[in-house]
């Protein structure tokens, strides 16, 4: 596998949400907003690239390998929680509504299921730089499919999205067109598993379609 | 008193931990098959959430915030749920060997649930005191038991059921936990 497959399986062939079903919680949570997710994404980005990293570098020497193996778990929590508690301080500093609207999520990072999983099923047995790059996909593909559900949430609950206080994208002239009110139980938790179950549905349609075609493509030749 | 059954009613049934704070996610599709399954997750869950919170608590006021540490927060309640849970395996297996046997397989699974994180940031967060920190946890953790046990039997009767192919699996386990949430959240009414 070269750097730009390893780079590219997170968004789609091994995407984290779509196709692993992990890091439910938060997906669930902060996707009111658009501007929820892209926090969310980034710091997710940054914990997930370097925990990879570190936990790579230490799996990587010989010497640390066998000091850290029997414990490897707490570990590797450790890693991520230190890294978790630098964005919560970043944060809270520089981003005070963001940290206001994430909320109890940002030191829940610690307990996601992505983070851990990566850490065991792939930095733990490559290369520094690979190990990095897969975070940095897999984070990516994280942050994709969690801007796809908040835009579904955001303008069928609010009918616009605002991003930092600017009205980016304003739909309500097709709800005034239409006749109704922009739904606003998508913004509510109810709407979370709704826009969440239908999307998902989709992409296993859309997948097993293609598997599909692929089949009927092999029993041809 | 009638704050404190107040905030038992609200963790219970109103803002309860699945249903509207999306906290323990995982173990509600992952564990939900069979009542047994829930019934053995949700008590394991009670027991660690319990602990854990006045744990967390006591070592939030006295120690963290005396040594004007409160910014490791979530290293050190991180560490004292995965210690906790090893004690209480251990401990359990010493103790009761039934128990055990039947929380067996649940008990690590624990330490990455984030209801058990999350309750423990609550707490903090929410200002509560040490009486309050009790009957949160005890009642939120009910809760899970409850929406657990719940979500169980219509999900044993949903693998006989005729779903479209696109929806097997998480996607219509979703659907069933939205129309949960609509119920749940309509109790708000009653306060």
């Amino acid at each position: 596998m070269n750097q730009k497959e390893n780079f590219f399986k997170g968004f789609v062939k091994e995407n984290p949400l779509f196709v692993s079903v992990l890091g439910m919680c938060p997906s669930l949570a902060i996707t009111t907003k658009v501007e929820n997710a892209i926090g969310m994404g980034v710091a997710v980005f940054f914990v997930l690239t370097l925990s990879n990293l570190v936990i790579s570098l230490i799996m990587n020497s010989k010497f640390l390998r066998d000091l850290v193996k029997p414990v490897r778990i707490p570990v590797y929590i450790i890693v991520i929680a230190s890294l978790v508690t630098i964005v919560e301080m970043v944060m809270h500093a520089y981003f005070e509504s963001l940290y206001k609207s994430l909320g109890v999520f940002i030191p829940l990072i610690v307990v996601n299921c992505i983070i851990l999983g990566r850490a065991e099923a792939f930095a733990s047995e490559n290369k520094p730089l690979d190990s990095a790059i897969d975070g940095m996909g897999m984070a990516l593909g994280f942050t994709f499919a969690i801007l796809i559900i908040s835009l579904f949430r955001e303008i069928l609950g609010s009918g616009m999205i605002t991003i930092w206080g600017d009205a980016a994208l304003d739909l309500g002239f097709i709800f005034e067109f239409l006749r109704i009110s922009p739904i606003d139980i998508f913004i509510k938790p109810v709407g979370a598993f709704l826009s969440f179950a239908f999307i998902l549905a989709t992409v296993v349609a859309i997948r097993s379609a293609g598997d599909r075609r692929k089949a009927k493509a092999g029993a041809d030749k | 008193m009638s704050d404190l059954v107040q905030l038992a009613f609200m963790a219970f049934i109103v803002e309860n931990i699945i249903l509207t704070k999306f906290l323990g996610i995982c173990p509600f599709l992952g564990v939900s098959r069979k009542r047994s399954s829930a019934i053995g997750m949700g008590l394991a869950v009670l027991f660690v959430i319990l602990i854990s919170s006045m744990v967390t608590w006591v070592l939030y006021n006295y120690v963290l915030a005396t040594l004007e540490l409160t910014y490791m927060r979530t290293i050190a309640f991180i560490l004292v749920i995965a210690a906790l849970v090893q004690m209480v395996e251990i401990f359990l297996k010493k103790v009761s060997p039934a128990l055990y046997k039947a929380l067996g397989i649940y008990l690590p699974l624990i330490t990455t649930n984030c209801a058990v994180l999350g309750v423990a940031i609550l707490n903090i967060n929410n200002n509560h005191s040490f009486v309050e920190t009790v009957v949160y946890a005890t009642f939120i953790s009910l809760g899970f038991i409850l929406v657990m046990y719940i979500f169980a039997m219509i999900r044993e009767k949903l693998d006989f059921s005729p779903v479209p192919r696109a929806f097997k699996g998480t996607p219509i386990a979703l659907i069933v936990a939205a129309i949960l949430a609509i119920i749940f959240s309509r109790f708000g009414g009653i306060i």
